[in-house]
């Protein structure tokens, strides 16, 4: 294991089983991710990307090999300390945003603080700051549907690093949005990266998004490919 | 606080599916709530019978008569405190839909076998003194405007002829469940009639009303009386009050056993209906829960979820219910009369209402939470996508 490593995956296979038939999607995988790095996952549909990341970000369990994350082995963790290890240190980012529609964005970045002993006062402090640091102080009283799309990842972002986890995760973060407003995105994971120091391990099939990565991590068939600097 | 809020949203997320489970919720409350006060209203006057009565009729049936003269015979039994008897008059006030039980009593003995029929001491007296006045029940009274000194004419359908009751006293009951329905006359004012007209139907009486020092000495004294008759031309067959008024119920047994049958699958048809509501509910937030999984919620905070939201809406809809049963059992009193002379919702009933809209609300919720509390993140996930 690298000593500098934040993230440290080795021999790690997954398999699902369909219908009696065991189908690797990943195989004998070895990865490193310093602290403070930001990694594109790139790869053909179906190369296990999004795999790979659902094991870094603890919603999925291996089939075999270990994934340390700052010093622990998350593959070994029960449902419940994994639960609470993923509240503490990963924040995440999904393509379609799943913000809960019947809360206003600031309910929204309020979600992960709730896991929190936090007061709430403190707990507005931070939302009020994660939601200043997207642009969306503005629209905190807003419901999901009054917003854009671009504004819902915004929400998405401020819920990610409110509670200032040591990893954010993000699958597909500008799949759903325009180049434009997928460039706004790109801009915002670069500036927490650069400014705040998150590592963060994005999945994404566009290059040009990947080219904002200090990192690209090529995936193909399950087996990692190419690991080169952005 | 957060979770209450977050069901209270979720709740009435889709108003008008939201709105139209109630309905059904409020529908099937107040049905359930009204079918079980036709069966408790069918057995009131099981309940308001006394533990120191017995009642003597003949071993044959009902409907045949005993001596009048087994009276002093039965006063003289060891145990028995006090004796009366009764008349069934089934007459017809004005038109038959205007149906009330109407006896033909010995006022002085029945009266005092009945303490819970209050009337003033000016009104027993005016009553024992005219052998054509009545006295009636309240409830009676009021559903025909009915006052002192007012002439009832009553046609006879047992006993020919019409026969008219001037209202001495209107009592009122001691208890809730004393009844407040009936017309009560003198016995000896048709026995009379009979002697003159009907000769071999004179002298002869329903039934005995046995007054009784201690209630567990029914049975003992009950074997006391059937045994001094044992044999003769009018045997007899003497049973509690309660025993009495439960074999008037058990007559219609099916009926009622098919009513709270049907009360109980009204509530059972909601429950599936509450629980595929909950489950398509479960379905499309499948993102949602594991989303909230994803973030850090432990499968606790799903269930809780799903449960608070079923059992508010069913215990919103259960109150509704409740509180629309309340008006409704007024207008189907008013409606059946006294056919069934205190129909009014219970506070057992309430709580059984109540009760039964939790229970729905539970089982609803109980698999799609189940469900839920287990779903893949990653699964769940992709259910967005």
């Amino acid at each position: 294991m690298s000593d500098e490593a934040l993230i440290c995956i080795r021999g790690l296979s997954k398999a699902y089983t369909r219908a009696d038939q065991q189908i690797p999607v990943l195989l004998n995988i070895d990865l490193d991710v310093p602290a403070g790095d930001f990694v594109a996952l790139m790869g053909p549909s179906g190369s296990g990307k999004s795999t790979l990341l659902n094991l870094i970000a603890g919603i999925d369990k291996p089939s075999s090999g270990s994934i340390h994350i700052g010093g622990v082995d998350i593959a070994t963790l029960s449902e419940g300390a994994l639960a609470d290890w993923r509240a503490a240190n990963v924040g995440f980012i999904f393509q379609f945003y799943n913000l809960m529609p019947v809360l206003t964005a600031f309910e929204n970045v309020e979600l992960p603080l709730l896991l929190t002993s936090l007061s709430s006062r403190q707990r507005k402090q931070h939302v009020q700051a994660a939601l200043e640091m997207v642009r969306l102080t503005d629209r905190m009283d807003h419901y999901p549907n009054e917003l854009s799309g671009g504004q819902q990842q915004r929400v998405a972002i401020a819920r990610a690093l409110v509670s200032d986890p040591t990893l954010i995760v993000a699958d597909e973060p500008t799949g759903d949005l325009d180049r434009h407003t997928g460039e706004e995105v790109l801009s915002l994971l670069d500036n927490l990266n650069r400014s705040l120091g998150k590592t963060i391990v994005m999945v994404t099939h566009d290059p040009k998004a990947a080219s904002r990565a200090r990192r690209m991590v090529h995936l193909e068939k399950g087996v990692l490919v190419d690991d080169m600097p952005a | 606080m957060f979770l209450f809020k977050l069901l209270l949203k979720n709740a009435f997320r889709h108003k008008l599916r939201t709105g139209l489970t109630m309905v059904g919720l409020v529908v099937a409350i107040c049905a359930f709530g009204l079918l079980r006060t036709i069966v408790s209203a069918w057995y009131a006057g099981v309940e308001s019978s006394s533990s120191t009565r017995l009642v003597t009729r003949s071993a044959v049936s009902l409907t045949f008569s005993l001596p009048q003269s087994y009276a002093g015979r039965i006063k003289a039994i060891d145990g028995v405190t006090g004796i009366s008897w009764s008349n069934w008059f089934g007459g017809i006030y004005q038109e038959p839909r205007n149906f009330f039980p109407q006896f033909a009593v010995d006022p002085q003995s029945y009266l005092a076998l009945y303490p819970e029929y209050q009337l003033t001491d000016e009104e027993k007296l005016a009553f024992y003194r005219d052998r054509k006045g009545c006295v009636v029940g309240k409830k009676l009274a009021d559903k025909f405007g009915w006052k002192l000194g007012d002439v009832v004419p009553i046609k006879g359908t047992i006993y020919p002829g019409t026969w008219n009751f001037a209202i001495r006293g209107i009592w009122t009951g001691a208890e809730a469940s004393t009844d407040e329905n009936q017309l009560l006359f003198h016995w000896a004012y048709i026995n009379e009639t009979l002697r003159k007209r009907l000769g071999n139907r004179a002298d002869t009486v329903g039934v005995y009303i046995v007054g009784i020092n201690e209630p567990n000495n029914a049975a003992l004294i009950s074997q006391r009386i059937d045994t001094a008759f044992k044999n003769s031309l009018a045997e007899t067959l003497t049973e509690t009050e309660k025993a009495f008024q439960l074999g008037f119920v058990s007559m219609s047994e099916a009926i009622l056993v098919a009513i709270q049958a049907v009360s109980f699958i009204i509530v059972v048809i909601i429950m599936a209906v509450m629980a595929n509501t909950m489950t398509m509910t479960a379905r499309e937030r499948l993102a949602e829960y594991a989303t909230l999984k994803a973030l850090g919620f432990p499968p606790e905070f799903v269930v809780k979820l799903l449960f608070g939201e079923s059992l508010l809406i069913a215990l919103l809809g259960g109150l509704l219910g409740v509180l629309l049963t309340l008006p409704l059992a007024s207008g189907f009193g008013a409606v059946v009369g006294s056919l069934l002379p205190r129909f009014h919702v219970s506070a057992g009933t309430m709580a059984l209402q109540m009760g039964a809209a939790l229970v729905v609300g539970l089982v609803a919720a109980a698999w799609p939470a189940w469900k839920m509390s287990r779903i893949d993140i990653v699964q769940g996930l992709r259910h967005v996508a």
